[in-house]
């Protein structure tokens, strides 16, 4: 479900803010409104300027300039008032020395004033619940992480910032990080989040802003950017599957490669190129490819995307 | 569950279920008085050693003295051989009514020792064989001096070493860890007064140290060491606390300035180690140069161990709480208020 920010009311408000450390400029004139209930990303590769960018709108620093509007307030200086209301997820070791998971869970529950019932909720949401009495420093990379998410959560505030959760995860505890994401946003919770997979993005956020250097150079739902770019589709096909002469005689396709592997045909008409490999039954190990955030990014840049 | 509660609780389980911590902070404070204890212990009854060839009367009585411990060898010139090579520094052989007494040259201290020994017992001997009434009766009885037996002084000096290392240590390296760790930024984004947090650390340490000092006292007063406590060891307490403050205070200072566990351990170490010596934490100051006095006079290790030994051993009243009391408060609030200016969240 994607919101237009001008409809729904905005969690988040952010207008032009800067920061710079010595001649770096991390942070060079950013702005971006976020609506309550939105899935948010921030991408970019590694030093883009999406971490300081999170950090400013959580309140942990201040902006050279510019101004940050988090519900309704500005987050700096610190606000005990708001803090309830925002939940950070912080790097996979901010943790107290030594305490299983569901000692860290309730811990980070009392400082909100919350009685440790919650923590075997929040367990469950995260998948930890067999783990419970696990010391967090004998969990694996990926339930680190999780158990960080749930101690973002375990206050059940209204906006949370997720700082590469998915960042050093195997594939398989990252699609289970996923769900994790899936489910936190269905419980109506706005996300804000940062991370250099572009495809991960792609498949999570309402909305992404692309960032580089400091600066945002796109922001749309990814659909949207990806058709902005009006790239060509490319439809692949095992080597041998059809001559190359007779696949350069198929209506619409205007360009055809082959490699050891595979056939490549680039079209902009993608119908009658498949109803006629359909037609001759050559379909075999099809592949359709669209374009892709990382190929958004290669045009906004003009260099290949490099996490 | 209050936030102050958790986090109390929090400190005290990753302290106990931390095995090196546990050994440093405890085992470790307790191995020196130990091994300090047992070397220290025997020095004050150690026995001049004397070799020893047949016997008689005038070896009898110098055995009961109680003050020579005897080598018995089978010839008389095997116990001189054992004298040159300076095994023991003396011998004496008992024959019949002839005493013979040979010692070595080197150590005139021990000679005089042994020489003045011998001939007073066997004068006593003497006297004793001629059944007259002494002309000069000799009354004699031990009194307590000023100077302390060694565990008596080894217990506050020792302890206050170890809670204070404990104290430093403690606050520096939290502090260090949760920054780089960003547990700090985590608290820092809870809706929750620093003040509680620190407050916290502190019960934490206090706990620590109360363990440290129930163990030290237990374990000093066992027989084989031998501890007394005066009768005023309570005045103590506020000496104790105070001194907790006071190098908890150093050691968030240490924190603030210390950016890995590394840098923090070495700096604690430099802070707290030569103050140690410099304190009469192992040995009393009393030999030492003057100059040394007066500098370990600005040391708090030293005034809080000063104010332990006052009061735990040498029973004093309250009126010398307040040279250590005053020092103490004066080291944490300056300190403690330094620490609160350089104190950073985060690490850039």
């Amino acid at each position: 479900m994607t919101q237009h920010p001008d409809r729904a009311e905005a969690a988040i408000v952010v207008d032009g803010i800067r920061k710079s450390y010595g001649d770096l400029k991390a942070v060079d004139g950013v702005s971006f409104t976020v609506s309550e209930g939105e899935f948010f990303g921030i991408l970019g590769p590694n030093g883009a300027g999406k971490t300081t960018t999170l950090e400013i709108v959580e309140g942990l620093r201040k902006p050279d300039s510019g101004t940050v509007t988090l519900l309704g307030e500005s987050p700096w200086p610190r606000k005990v008032s708001m803090l309830p209301r925002i939940g950070v997820q912080l790097q996979a070791s901010a943790f107290f020395d030594k305490l299983t998971a569901r000692e860290q869970l309730e811990t980070f529950a009392s400082l909100y004033g919350i009685g440790a019932k919650t923590a075997g909720e929040y367990l469950e949401l995260v998948g930890l619940t067999d783990k419970a009495d696990t010391r967090e420093d004998k969990l694996s990379g990926g339930q680190r992480q999780r158990l960080s998410i749930a101690c973002a959560l375990v206050h059940d505030p209204d906006i949370v910032f997720l700082d590469e959760p998915t960042a050093a995860l195997d594939p398989q505890a990252r699609r289970n990080l996923w769900d994790v994401l899936r489910a936190i946003q269905a419980r109506g919770k706005t996300i804000v989040y940062t991370t250099h997979y572009l495809d991960e993005a792609e498949i999570l956020c309402d909305r992404v802003a692309i960032m580089d250097k400091g600066r945002i150079l796109a922001m749309d739902p990814p659909a949207t950017l990806v058709r902005g770019l009006d790239a060509p589709t490319r439809i692949i096909l095992e080597r041998g599957a059809l001559g190359l002469e007779e696949a350069q005689g198929i209506t619409g396709a205007d360009d055809v490669t082959e490699d050891e592997l595979s056939l490549t045909f680039t079209t902009r008409k993608p119908a009658p190129v498949l109803s006629a490999l359909a037609e001759k039954g050559s379909l075999d190990g099809l592949q359709v490819r669209t374009a892709t955030l990382e190929d958004v990014f290669l045009s906004l840049t003009g260099r290949e995307y490099r996490a | 569950m209050t936030a102050f509660k958790s986090l109390t609780q929090a400190g005290v389980k990753g302290f106990v279920r931390d095995k090196a911590t546990l050994f440093f902070s405890i085992v470790f404070p307790l191995m020196f008085l130990v091994v300090f204890g047992l070397i220290f212990g025997n020095s004050g009854t150690n026995k001049t050693k004397l070799g020893v060839v047949g016997d008689g009367p005038v070896v009898q009585a110098l055995n009961q003295t109680g003050v020579v411990d005897f080598q018995h060898y089978g010839s008389l010139d095997e116990a001189v051989q054992h004298v040159k090579d300076g095994d023991v520094p003396a011998m004496i052989a008992e024959s019949g009514g002839t005493v013979t007494l040979r010692f070595a040259a080197s150590d005139q201290t021990q000679a005089g020792v042994v020489q003045g020994l011998v001939s007073g017992v066997t004068d006593k001997v003497n006297l004793a064989a001629t059944h007259q009434k002494p002309v000069v009766n000799l009354d004699s009885s031990q009194v307590e001096d000023s100077s302390l037996n060694a565990i008596q002084y080894l217990t506050p000096g020792i302890l206050s070493w170890s809670v204070a290392t404990s104290a430093v240590f403690g606050a520096a390296l939290t502090l260090v860890s949760w920054r780089r760790k960003q547990v700090l930024r985590r608290l820092r984004l809870a809706p929750i007064n620093p003040a509680v947090v620190l407050t916290s650390r502190l019960t934490v340490a206090v706990t620590l140290a109360v363990v440290q000092a129930a163990m030290f006292v237990g374990i000093a007063s066992l027989p084989v060491f031998g501890l007394k406590l005066s009768g005023t060891w309570y005045l103590g307490i506020p000496v104790f606390l105070l001194g907790i403050l006071a190098f908890f205070s150093i050691g968030m200072l240490v924190g603030s300035f210390a950016k890995t566990e590394e840098a923090g351990t070495a700096a604690a170490n430099i802070v707290v180690l030569p103050m140690a010596f410099l304190s009469g934490t192992f040995f009393p100051l009393d030999s030492a140069p003057s100059w040394l006095k007066t500098v370990s006079n600005v040391l708090p290790l030293r005034h809080m161990n000063d104010g332990l030994t006052d009061f735990l051993v040498r029973g004093k009243d309250a009126s010398a709480l307040l040279v250590p009391c005053a020092v103490l408060l004066g080291f944490m609030l300056v300190v403690g208020f330094i620490a609160s200016r350089v104190f950073r969240w985060e690490d850039a």
